[in-house]
C-alpha cells in the first residue's frame, strides 16, 4: 500500500513538474499562436517576368514596405519594413537584378538584391530644399562602364551607378525655385530632360547632358494665366495642364528648348463639360485624363497638338500605366466597376475603340472599387500577347487577374489595424451539431497513443511529425462557438480603409469582413476614415439570444471638426444593423458603465462645440442617463497649450430643433501647465474593463497596505519644451521630464514629479494602482523604466481585529471623489536596454493572476516582464520574510531574458500596438500584437495553475491508474500471504 | 602645511554651508503648510451684517502697488504680494472672494518660490448666502478660482477648481486649498472639504456662515534616482566572499571535534577503570552492563516479532 503511494505521488511530481508555460518548446510553436504577414496598400509595383525562373513582382506600399512576390501564388518572397519615416517615393529594377527604391523625399536611394531581397548599396543624396523625388531608370544607357540611373530630390538631379551606388556626377536645379516634375530620357541620346514649373506661371525645361550632368540649355516661358500645379506628359515633348481655374487645357511642347503654349478651353471639347476640371496623373500614350464632373474624359493628343476626347467614363475607373510591346505599341489597362463584378480591359495606345482583352471577373462588393491597376503582359502558348492585371481595390487588398480569373488574393488592408476589439463567439446550442470533435473512440485512442509515445520520447520522427500535425490541425480551437475556457473569441479590427474584420483567435482566419457603408467614399463624406470601435451591445444576463455587436465611430475628413458617421455592426453575422450620419463631430467618444435593458452600452459622444450626444437615442437611455446626470465627469487636454480641463454635462442644449439628447457641458476644474516649462507629450488611463481581484495587499510583516484604485486616474508626462525632439538634441541640463497622476473628477493632483535630465518618448501604461512608464535619461545615456504605486492611506488603519469586529472601520464606506484622498506614492526607476515602441499589461478575467508588462521593442517583437520586477518595495537586501513574499532584490536594471519573449522567433514588423483580452480561463490572458504583421497567442503570466496543457496525455494517466489499481491488488495479495505465513510460523 | 591646513579649514566652512544650504533647499521642497488660523472674529460675520465685499478684512496694500514690487524683486529677495481668490456659484460670474498673501524668495539659482502664504476670505453677503443655499438645495457646484501666475495674474488662464456644495458644510463651512506651484505659476488647485464627503450628500445647512480654511502649499518632488550598483555590487561579491571566515572554529570543525571529544572520554573512563579495577566491586557494574544489554536483546526480538 505504501509503495503504490510512493509511486502515485511520485508520478503526481512528474506530471506537476511537466507543464512548460513559462516559455515553450520548439515544437509548440504554432500551436496556440499565429503569426500572419502583410505588406499594406500597394503604391508601385514592377513586374519582372522575363528570364526568371520564379516570376515575380516587387512592390511598395503606403507601410513603407519593399516586397516581392510571387506571381503564382502570391506568397511573400521577400520583404523589407522601412522605418516609419522613411517613405518609398519610387521603386524600380535597374540591370535586371537590383530593386532601386528611393525613400525619405528622395535624399535615400537603395539597391536590394532581386532573388533575396539583399540590400546591395545605400547612397544618402544630400540635398537643400525639399522638392518632389524622381527616378528614372534607362535602359540602355552607360556612362563610362557603369550603368545609370537619374534620380531628382531635393532640388538636385543625381546619376548614380547602378552597380554600387557611386554619385557620378550631381546638378542642382533649384536656381530659379523652379519644381521638376518630370525627367524625361528619350533612348540613345545624350540628352535628359528636367522639366517642371517655377511658381505656379513658368514653364522650364533643362536639357542636361547624361555624361557629364552639363547643363546644355534651360528654357523658360511664363504663362500669365497661372498653371493648376501638376503637368501630365504625353509625349517626350508634350506636356498637358490646366490653368488656375481648372477651365483652359494648355498643351506645352518643348522640342528643342523651344516652348510653345496651345491654349484649349474645356467647354470646346464638347460633350457639355461644366465646372472645374482635374488633371489626373496618368502616364498614358498620346493621351491624359481629367476628372470632370465626377467623371473621367479621356483625352487624346494627335500630332497637330489638336486635342480630342475620346471617352469618358465613370470616376471609379482605374488606369495604369502604359507598357510597352514588342514593335513599338503600347498598351494599357483598365479597370471599370459593374455590379459585384469587374471588368477589365487592355488596349492599345494608338486604338481606343478595339481591346486587346476584355475580361468579366466576379468580384465581392466589400472589396469597394478598384483603387490601383498594374498590367503586364506574356507571351501566349500561341505566341500572342496574354495580360496579367494586379489590382489594388478600395479596401487595399490585392488581386492578380489572369484569363479571367483572380490567381490570388492578398488581404493586405489587414496590415493597418487602426482598432483592435474582442468579441465572443455564440454559445453551442443543443440540436445544432457542431462538428464532432473526435470521429471515432478509435481516432481518439490513436491520437492518444502517438502523444504518450511523445511524451515518453519513443516516437520516430515520423511519429513527430504526425503530433505537430494533430497539435496544429486540432479542429478544437477554430470551431465557431464559444469554448469552456474562453480562447476561442472573435478579434473584431478596423482598418485604415473603414474596413472591419473578424478574425478568428484559433487560427487567425477571417471570419467575414464588411466594408462599411458609411466608411465609403460618397458625395457627403468625401474622405471618410474609421477612428475607433466600442462594445454597443454585449448580452450576457438576460438577452442571450440577441447577438453582441460593436459601434464603429469614423469620421468624414481629416480634421476635428467634420461630421462624423457612426454604424453598429453584428459580431456575429458581419451585418450592419443601423447607421447614422454624417452627423455633429466627433472629438470623443465616452463608454458610460450604464447599460439598458437590451444591454446596450450608453454612450456620450462630445462634438467639437463641446455638446454631449447621448446614444443609444432611446427614452430608456435618456432615463437612465438623466438619473445618474450627476455623476458623469470627464476631461480634455488640450496639449498644444498645455491645459487640462475637467468637465460635466449641465443642461439641454437649445438649438433651433430641440434634441433632448444633447447636452451642454460646463468646466469643473482646469490645471493650467507652464508653456515656458512644460509641454504633454504622453498621456495614459486605465482600462474601464480591467478587473481588481482585491485592493488589499498583504506585505511581509503582516501589514495590509490599501491600493487606491480609481477608475479615474490619468497619467501625464510633460517635458520641457526644447526637449520635446528626438534623443540628443539637448542637453542633459536643459530637460526635464515631469510625471503627474491626476483625479481626473475632481482635478486633484495626487502625485506630481520630477526627472531631471530625462526626456521622450515617454510610453506608459496605467493598471490598478500602478503606473510604469519608459523614457530616456540623458545623464545616464540609457533608457528607464519607472513605476509609479499609489496606496490609500485612510484605509490604512483597518488593521486592528477588535475594530473590525465592533464594525468600527471604514471599509464598507462609499468611495467618493469628494473626499481628500490621503494617498502616498512609491516610485522606483530602472534602466532598461531597449527603447520601446508600445506598452501594454496582460489582463485576466478576475485579475487574481500577477500581471506582466509587454513591451514592444524597437525590434518588433514582444517582451513580457514580469510586474515583479517594477515594485517599488524592491530593497538590495531583502529580509527573508520579504522573499517570501516575492520581492526581488533590487538591481540597477530591468532583466531580458531570452525566452520571455512572447513573439519568440518571430517579428510583428511595424508593431504598432499591442490588445491583451481576458480568457475565462484565469490564469490566461490572450495577446494580439498588430503592426503590418499580426500576432497572435496566450500567455499565462503565473503558468497555467488552473488546467491541465491541452497536450495532456489522458491515455497516460488512465495507464498510470490502471497500473497503480493493479498494483494494489497485487501487494495485498502479497501482504496477505506473508501475513498468512507469520501467522503459520 | 600651512595651506593645506588653510584648504582643509576652507573646505571645513564650504562644507558647512553646503549642509546649510541643502536644509534650506530640503525645507523649501518639503510641504510649506501654513494653516490659517481662523479668527472668527475676523470675518466679521457672526452678527449677520452684511459686510461690504469689496472691502477686505485685513489691512492689506492695495494690489497695483505691489505688482510694481514684484517687479523689481532681484533686488529684494523677499517680496510681499498677494493674489485673489474668485468664486462663482453654479454657473454664476465670478466675485471675489479672498486674498491670498505670501512672500516670495528668489534664490541664487534663480528659481523663485512662495513662501509664508496666508489666506484670507472675505464674508459673505446676504446674497451670496442665498446663492449658496441655492447650491446646497440643488447639489451644485461652488467654484474657485485663482490666477495662473501669481505675478501676472491672471497669467494665462485662471485655474479654476469646484466642488459640490454640500461638502463643504460641517460647523461652519470648512474647507481645504492644496496649491501645487512650479516657481511662480500656480499649476493646480485642489479645493475641497478637509474630511470625506460621500454619495449620497446630505443637505445640511451649515450653523455658521463663516469659511474654516486650510491652505497647503505644494512645489515639485525629486523623482528617486535609478540606483546604480557597479561598485556595490562588487562589494557584495567581495562580502560573499568573506563570510567563511566568520564561522568559529567549533562550526567548522565539530563534525571532527565531537568524535575526538568521545575518543578522549571514552579514554578516560576507560583508564579510570583500570585505575580502578583492583578494587573491590568489580563485578557488580559488568553484570550491570551485561543485563542492560541483554535487555535491549530482549527489546529488540520483541519488537522484530510484533512486526
Amino acid at each position: 500500500m505504501n509503495m503504490a503511494i510512493r509511486v502515485f505521488l511520485l508520478l503526481l511530481i512528474i506530471f506537476s513538474s511537466m507543464y512548460p508555460t513559462l516559455c515553450i518548446y520548439e515544437d509548440q510553436v504554432g500551436h496556440m499562436d499565429w503569426h500572419q504577414q502583410y505588406i499594406g496598400k500597394v503604391k508601385h509595383a514592377v513586374f519582372h517576368t522575363q528570364k526568371a525562373a520564379r516570376k515575380r513582382v516587387v512592390v511598395s506600399t503606403e507601410e513603407n514596405v519593399v516586397a516581392s512576390l510571387d506571381l503564382r501564388r502570391g506568397e511573400i518572397f521577400w520583404r523589407h519594413v522601412l522605418g516609419p519615416k522613411d517613405v518609398i517615393d519610387a521603386l524600380d529594377i535597374a540591370l535586371g537584378k537590383y530593386v532601386i527604391t528611393l525613400s525619405s523625399g528622395g535624399t535615400i536611394l537603395r539597391a536590394w538584391n532581386l532573388p533575396d531581397g539583399q540590400m546591395m548599396w545605400e547612397s544618402t543624396l544630400s540635398g537643400s530644399t525639399p522638392s518632389m523625388s524622381l527616378l528614372s531608370v534607362p535602359t540602355n544607357l552607360k556612362i563610362g562602364k557603369d550603368d545609370v540611373v537619374f534620380v531628382y530630390g531635393s532640388g538636385c538631379l543625381y546619376a548614380v551607378a547602378s552597380i554600387d551606388g557611386e554619385v557620378i556626377w550631381k546638378k542642382e536645379l533649384t536656381s530659379e525655385g523652379v519644381h521638376i516634375q518630370q525627367l524625361i530620357y528619350p533612348d540613345g541620346t545624350d540628352i535628359i530632360y528636367a522639366v517642371g514649373l517655377a511658381g505656379l506661371t513658368q514653364f522650364d525645361a533643362y536639357q542636361i547632358n547624361v555624361k557629364t550632368g552639363e547643363l546644355l540649355k534651360h528654357s523658360s516661358m511664363v504663362f500669365p494665366a497661372g498653371f493648376s500645379g501638376d503637368l501630365s506628359f504625353i509625349t517626350s515633348d508634350i506636356a498637358v495642364t490646366l490653368d488656375s481655374t481648372g477651365s483652359i487645357l494648355v498643351a506645352v511642347h518643348f522640342q528643342d528648348g523651344e516652348i510653345s503654349f496651345h491654349q484649349t478651353q474645356v467647354s470646346e471639347l464638347g460633350w457639355d463639360f461644366s465646372g472645374p476640371a482635374v488633371l489626373l496623373l496618368t502616364k498614358l500614350p498620346g493621351m491624359f485624363a481629367l476628372e470632370i464632373n465626377k467623371s473621367i474624359v479621356f483625352i487624346k493628343v494627335t500630332n497637330e497638338g489638336k486635342l480630342e476626347v475620346v471617352d469618358k467614363l465613370g470616376q471609379s475607373t482605374a488606369v495604369s500605366e502604359s507598357l510597352n510591346l514588342s514593335e513599338g505599341q503600347q498598351a494599357f489597362g483598365l479597370i471599370q466597376r459593374g455590379d459585384g463584378k469587374i471588368f477589365l480591359s487592355v488596349k492599345l495606345g494608338s486604338d481606343w475603340t478595339s481591346n486587346l482583352l476584355q475580361e468579366t471577373i466576379q468580384m465581392d462588393y466589400q472589396r469597394g472599387n478598384a483603387h490601383k491597376v498594374f498590367i503586364n503582359t506574356y507571351v501566349r502558348t500561341d505566341r500572342s500577347n496574354g495580360f496579367r492585371a494586379l489590382i489594388v481595390m478600395e479596401d487595399h487588398s490585392l488581386f492578380l487577374l489572369q484569363q479571367g480569373e483572380i490567381v490570388w488574393s492578398r488581404e493586405d488592408g489587414l496590415a493597418s489595424i487602426t482598432d483592435v476589439m474582442a468579441s465572443e463567439l455564440p454559445v453551442e446550442k443543443d440540436g445544432v451539431s457542431v462538428a464532432k470533435v473526435e470521429h471515432n473512440l478509435f481516432e481518439w485512442l490513436k491520437g492518444h497513443l502517438l502523444k504518450l509515445k511523445g511524451t515518453l520520447m519513443i516516437a520516430t520522427p515520423d511519429d513527430v511529425a504526425a503530433i505537430q500535425k494533430l497539435r496544429l490541425q486540432s479542429s478544437e480551437k477554430s470551431k465557431m462557438t464559444r469554448d469552456h475556457n474562453g480562447f476561442r473569441k472573435l478579434l473584431i479590427v478596423l482598418t485604415r480603409a473603414g474596413k472591419l474584420f473578424a478574425l478568428h483567435t484559433g487560427d487567425g482566419r477571417i471570419v467575414w469582413s464588411l466594408f462599411l457603408d458609411s466608411l465609403r467614399k460618397s458625395e457627403t463624406c468625401q474622405n471618410p476614415r474609421g477612428l475607433s470601435l466600442h462594445q454597443w451591445q454585449d448580452p450576457h444576463h438576460h438577452v442571450l439570444d440577441e447577438n453582441p455587436s460593436v459601434l464603429v465611430v469614423g469620421r468624414c475628413d481629416h480634421s476635428t471638426d467634420s461630421p462624423g458617421v457612426l454604424s453598429v455592426v453584428d459580431t456575429y453575422t458581419g451585418q450592419e444593423r443601423n447607421h447614422l450620419g454624417p452627423t455633429h463631430s466627433i472629438t470623443r467618444v465616452i463608454p458610460l458603465p450604464f447599460t439598458d435593458s437590451a444591454e446596450q452600452r450608453l454612450h456620450l459622444l462630445l462634438d467639437v462645440n463641446r455638446q454631449a450626444h447621448l446614444y443609444p437615442r432611446t427614452t430608456e437611455a435618456l432615463d437612465i442617463f438623466q438619473r445618474e446626470l450627476g455623476n458623469i465627469y470627464w476631461y480634455s487636454a488640450d496639449v498644444d497649450k498645455g491645459i487640462l480641463k475637467g468637465h460635466a454635462v449641465q443642461n439641454n442644449c437649445i438649438l433651433k430643433i430641440a434634441d433632448s439628447y444633447c447636452f451642454n457641458t460646463r468646466d469643473l476644474w482646469s490645471i493650467i501647465l507652464p508653456s515656458e516649462s512644460e509641454k504633454i507629450i504622453a498621456t495614459a488611463t486605465r482600462n474601464l474593463n480591467e478587473a481588481v481581484h482585491t485592493q488589499a495587499k498583504v506585505t511581509s510583516d503582516q501589514e495590509v497596505m490599501y491600493k487606491y484604485i480609481s477608475k479615474n486616474l490619468l497619467f501625464l508626462a510633460t517635458v520641457a519644451p526644447k526637449a520635446v525632439g528626438p534623443v540628443g538634441s539637448v542637453t542633459p541640463e536643459e530637460s526635464w521630464l515631469v510625471v503627474y497622476v491626476i483625479d481626473t473628477v475632481t482635478g486633484r493632483i495626487l502625485h506630481r514629479m520630477t526627472h531631471h535630465g530625462s526626456q521622450g518618448p515617454v510610453q506608459a501604461v496605467f493598471s490598478e494602482n500602478w503606473v510604469v512608464y519608459h523614457y530616456f535619461n540623458l545623464k545616464a545615456h540609457r533608457y528607464e523604466m519607472s513605476v509609479i504605486e499609489i496606496y490609500d492611506q485612510s484605509r490604512s488603519d483597518n488593521k486592528d481585529i477588535l475594530k473590525l469586529l465592533l464594525g468600527k472601520h471604514n471599509l464598507t464606506s462609499p468611495i467618493t471623489a469628494y473626499s481628500r484622498p490621503e494617498v502616498i506614492a512609491k516610485s522606483q526607476s530602472y534602466f532598461f536596454t531597449h527603447s520601446v515602441k508600445t506598452l501594454a499589461v496582460t489582463s485576466t478575467a478576475k485579475g487574481i493572476t500577477s500581471k506582466q508588462l509587454l513591451l514592444g521593442t524597437i525590434g518588433d517583437q514582444v517582451l513580457a516582464l514580469d510586474k515583479r520586477f517594477l515594485d517599488p518595495r524592491r530593497t538590495v537586501n531583502p529580509t527573508q520574510a520579504e522573499k517570501e513574499e516575492g520581492i526581488i532584490p533590487l538591481t540597477d536594471s530591468l532583466p531580458i531574458i531570452p525566452q520571455s519573449y512572447v513573439t519568440h522567433a518571430l517579428k510583428v514588423e511595424g508593431l504598432r500596438g499591442i490588445a491583451t483580452v481576458p480568457a475565462k480561463l484565469e490564469s490566461t490572458t490572450l495577446v494580439f500584437a498588430y503592426g503590418v504583421d499580426l500576432f497572435f497567442t496566450r500567455l499565462a503570466p503565473s503558468r497555467t495553475y488552473d488546467s491541465l496543457t491541452e497536450d495532456f496525455s489522458y491515455a497516460l494517466l488512465l495507464i498510470t491508474i490502471a497500473a497503480l489499481v493493479i498494483a494494489i491488488f497485487v501487494t495485498w495479495i502479497w501482504s496477505e500471504k506473508k501475513e498468512l505465513q507469520e501467522k503459520w510460523r | 602645511m600651512r595651506t593645506r591646513y588653510s584648504s582643509s579649514l576652507a573646505f571645513l566652512f564650504l562644507s558647512i554651508l553646503l549642509v546649510n544650504l541643502s536644509l534650506f533647499v530640503s525645507n523649501s521642497f518639503a510641504f510649506q503648510s501654513d494653516e490659517f488660523l481662523a479668527d472668527d472674529e475676523e470675518f466679521g460675520i457672526e452678527g449677520g451684517r452684511t459686510p461690504d465685499p469689496a472691502v477686505p478684512t485685513q489691512p492689506v496694500s492695495s494690489p497695483p502697488s505691489v505688482r510694481k514690487r514684484s517687479s523689481d524683486l532681484v533686488s529684494d529677495p523677499d517680496s510681499k504680494f498677494q493674489f485673489s481668490l474668485e468664486h462663482a456659484f453654479g454657473d454664476s460670474d465670478f466675485s471675489p472672494a479672498g486674498t491670498f498673501s505670501a512672500r516670495l524668495r528668489t534664490w541664487s539659482h534663480g528659481g523663485q518660490t512662495l513662501t509664508k502664504l496666508r489666506f484670507s476670505r472675505n464674508g459673505l453677503s446676504e446674497t451670496e448666502k442665498e446663492n449658496f443655499k441655492k447650491l446646497l438645495e440643488g447639489d451644485d457646484f461652488y467654484r474657485i478660482r485663482v490666477p495662473s501666475n501669481v505675478l501676472t495674474p491672471p497669467g494665462r488662464e485662471y485655474i479654476v477648481s469646484s466642488v459640490k456644495a454640500r461638502c463643504l458644510p460641517r460647523d461652519g463651512l470648512d474647507e481645504h486649498f492644496m496649491i501645487h506651484m512650479e516657481g511662480v505659476n500656480i499649476l493646480a488647485v485642489n479645493y475641497g472639504s478637509p474630511g470625506s464627503c460621500p454619495y449620497p450628500r446630505q443637505l445640511k445647512i451649515p450653523a455658521k456662515w463663516s469659511f474654516k480654511s486650510h491652505t497647503v502649499l505644494k512645489n515639485s518632488e525629486q523623482a528617486p534616482r535609478t540606483p546604480v550598483f557597479t561598485e556595490e555590487v562588487v562589494g557584495e561579491n567581495a562580502e560573499g566572499e568573506l563570510p567563511p571566515p566568520e564561522r568559529s572554529f567549533w562550526a567548522k570543525y565539530w563534525m571532527y571535534l565531537i568524535p575526538l571529544g568521545l575518543i578522549v572520554m571514552n579514554a578516560i573512563t576507560q583508564a579510570m577503570n583500570m585505575a580502578e579495577e583492583p578494587g573491590t566491586g568489580t563485578g557488580q557494574p559488568g553484570a550491570q552492563t551485561q543485563q542492560a544489554v541483554a535487555g535491549v536483546q530482549r527489546g529488540q526480538t520483541n519488537a522484530v516479532r510484533r512486526r
